[in-house]
């Protein structure tokens, strides 16, 4: 599709074209100018397209009625937009009304939002004024699920939120989408935001032109082109980590010492270990520590070695986070237990490393909904 | 006062009980008290005494002033609704109901004398019009205050320009319009006291008949006063039933 405005020598969006699997969040992302919102908008015809189409479910937005249409989809903006006048419920029971569901259903299903985005029902007679910044955003999500939409169109909606609020309320919509599964547009300037909302993220450019279309490990390890690699950043890498667990990636073994075990055994294992130390585990197998060359020396495996396992990193951790841990403690290795504190295996930088340049990590890939999200 | 009018009046006689200089319906039992008969600052027992004479023109004004605005206010919304997605009819209507405004209310009255009769509607048709420019400016005001993004997400979930402007642009735009609606039935009530030079009586035609007199000034005037406050404090409440969520604080 075209948008054209009357005046303006080149087109605010050109020829875009992409399609959005269903249940999926497509993130549209890009500068100031790049058309952005404009595109979101064209869906729900708040801006009218001048060439080309738009199909939503099969069936063309330019046949529709535009207030038939937009009751269909729902519509998240940055300011949320909730009107001052009205309650909580109220705000969430818009579209409901202008459909005509009666009043019990009405009611039930407010109910049953508040809920789902976590607002205590006590809330309800409240006025938009009186809610927090993180509230007011729930409040217009829970608006806009609310006669069940198909698709949902977000324009910035965490944009108004600090940051700490922010990470919170994308976790929890996250959390959220998961249970929903609603085909939903998002639209952000932030590339850390598009990477971790977006099952599929679309680059935009000056004059609405698309600069690359993929999923965000794709987009991280394979830029389309300059600008793509410049708008993604020097650190695309490392955000590529913030998309996997721990689980994902091939961890190495270390040689591991039973307390009370006879410590020739284990010097035996050494040499031909991926990991030159060996780690020290308690009967129900929980890491205790390492063993030093001091500790070597001795008989029998002590129960205290003299190096302590920290950094202890699960399999469900974000892979950046568990990074993180290791370079802040300054050691190169870090146990992996499993959710119950038992030895998976043996997390390392240069494990950490080679993942990042090896093929095989373009084909881990996960729904937005499934990926890990860093609390 | 001038002297001379106390020098009349101090020359009453008081056997007569009626203070000459006054007309005849003044003339009362507590004329001889002196306070009358010496146009005291405000004469509480003959106030008290010939309250019923103020009764009617009370209402009278009250009707003149009331409808007025209420023709105003039908008028100026109307305007304003008419100008609300018709931007470019704002600064013609400002200037036409602004031109309206500066017509001397005295004038007004002569300018309409002969097409419309000595009378109510000689006084009310002024007194509309001037309410006008207060109610329409404070009304564009008030759609144009309206938060663009709540006026967004009403678009977006699908309501017609019919339901937008019901259910989120009016009710946003209250407090403004209200502000100016009580500024107009303030204005209207202290200026309907001259409809009686149209014919149309209340308050005034009693301030005609007796102007010397104080304490049939001051009661004209704190009757006005009363009125203005009584209906004031009507639209006020009205605006606290209309508008409860600005009367909720703001969290934290």
């Amino acid at each position: 599709m075209t948008k054209r405005y009357a005046g303006a020598d080149a087109p605010a969006i050109a020829e875009l074209e992409l399609a959005v699997a269903g249940g999926e969040i497509c993130v549209f992302v890009g500068p100031s100018g790049s058309g952005k919102t404009t595109a979101m908008r064209m869906v729900n015809r708040m801006v009218e397209i001048t060439e080309g189409d738009i199909t939503v479910g099969g069936t063309s937005v330019r046949q529709r009625s535009p207030a038939e249409l937009r009751r269909e989809i729902g519509y998240v903006i940055q300011q949320i937009g909730l009107f001052p006048h009205r309650t909580v419920g109220d705000n969430i029971a818009t579209v409901p009304r202008l459909v005509g569901w009666d009043r019990d259903r009405i009611e039930a299903r407010v109910e049953e939002l508040l809920e789902l985005v976590r607002i205590d029902p006590a809330l309800r007679e409240r006025y938009p004024a009186q809610l927090s910044g993180g509230q007011q955003q729930r409040v217009g999500v829970a608006r806009a699920l609310a006669a069940d939409p198909g698709v949902m169109l977000m324009d910035e909606p965490f944009g108004a939120v600090d940051p700490i609020n922010r990470e919170r309320l994308q976790n929890e919509f996250l959390r959220l989408q998961a249970e929903v599964r609603k085909t939903i547009l998002f639209v952000t300037h932030d590339i850390d935001e598009a990477i971790k909302m977006g099952d599929r993220v679309a680059v935009l450019r000056e004059g609405g032109r698309l600069a690359q279309y993929a999923t965000p490990a794709e987009l991280l390890m394979a830029p389309a082109d300059d600008f793509v690699e410049d708008f993604v950043g020097a650190d695309r890498a490392l955000k590529r980590l913030a998309l996997m667990r721990v689980a994902d990636i091939d961890l190495w073994e270390a040689p591991l010492a039973h307390i009370g075990q006879s410590m020739g055994e284990v010097r035996e294992k050494l040499p031909a270990a991926e990991v030159p130390h060996a780690l020290v585990i308690d009967p129900d197998r929980r890491p205790v520590g390492w063993l030093s060359d001091e500790d070597l020396a001795r008989e029998i495996v002590p129960a205290k070695p003299d190096t302590s396992p920290d950094p202890i990193v699960e399999l469900d951790d974000v892979l950046r986070d568990a990074l993180s841990d290791l370079l802040q403690a300054e050691t190169r290795y870090a146990p992996v237990v499993d959710a119950e504190g038992r030895i998976a295996g043996v997390l390392s930088v240069e494990i950490v490393s080679e993942f990042l340049t090896s093929p095989e990590a373009l084909t881990e890939e996960h729904a937005a909904a499934e990926r890990p999200v860093s609390e | 006062m001038s002297t001379l009018a106390v020098n009349t009046l101090a020359a009453a006689d008081a056997a007569n009980k009626c203070a000459p200089g006054l007309p005849a319906g003044f003339c009362h039992e507590h004329a001889e008290t002196g306070c009358v008969a010496g146009n005291g600052l405000f004469c509480f027992g003959w106030a008290a005494d010939n309250f019923d004479r103020y009764v009617d023109p009370f209402f009278r004004q009250l009707e003149i002033a009331v409808i007025s605005v209420a023709i105003g206010f039908v008028i100026a919304l109307g305007l304003a609704l008419l100008s609300h997605r018709r931007r470019f009819l704002v600064p013609p209507l400002i200037g036409l109901t602004g031109v309206l405004y500066t017509i001397p209310s005295v004038a007004f009255f002569f300018l309409l004398l002969p097409i419309t009769g000595f009378g109510f509607w000689t006084a009310v048709i002024p007194l509309s019009a001037y309410t006008l420019q207060i109610i329409y400016r404070n009304a564009v005001v008030g759609f144009a205050n309206v938060p663009a993004d709540a006026r967004d997400a009403g678009r977006g979930m699908g309501m017609s320009e019919g339901e937008l402007l019901l259910k989120v642009e009016l009710p946003l735009a209250t407090p403004e319009i209200i502000a100016g609606l009580r500024i107009a039935i303030v204005s209207t009530v202290a200026v309907a006291t001259l409809a009686f030079l149209a014919g149309a009586g209340g308050l005034g035609q009693l301030l005609s008949e007796q102007n010397n007199f104080k304490t049939n000034i001051i009661m004209i005037g704190v009757l006005t006063i009363v009125m203005a406050l009584i209906l004031d404090l009507i639209v006020l409440l009205c605006q606290r039933l209309l508008t409860p969520w600005l009367r909720v604080r703001a969290a934290q």
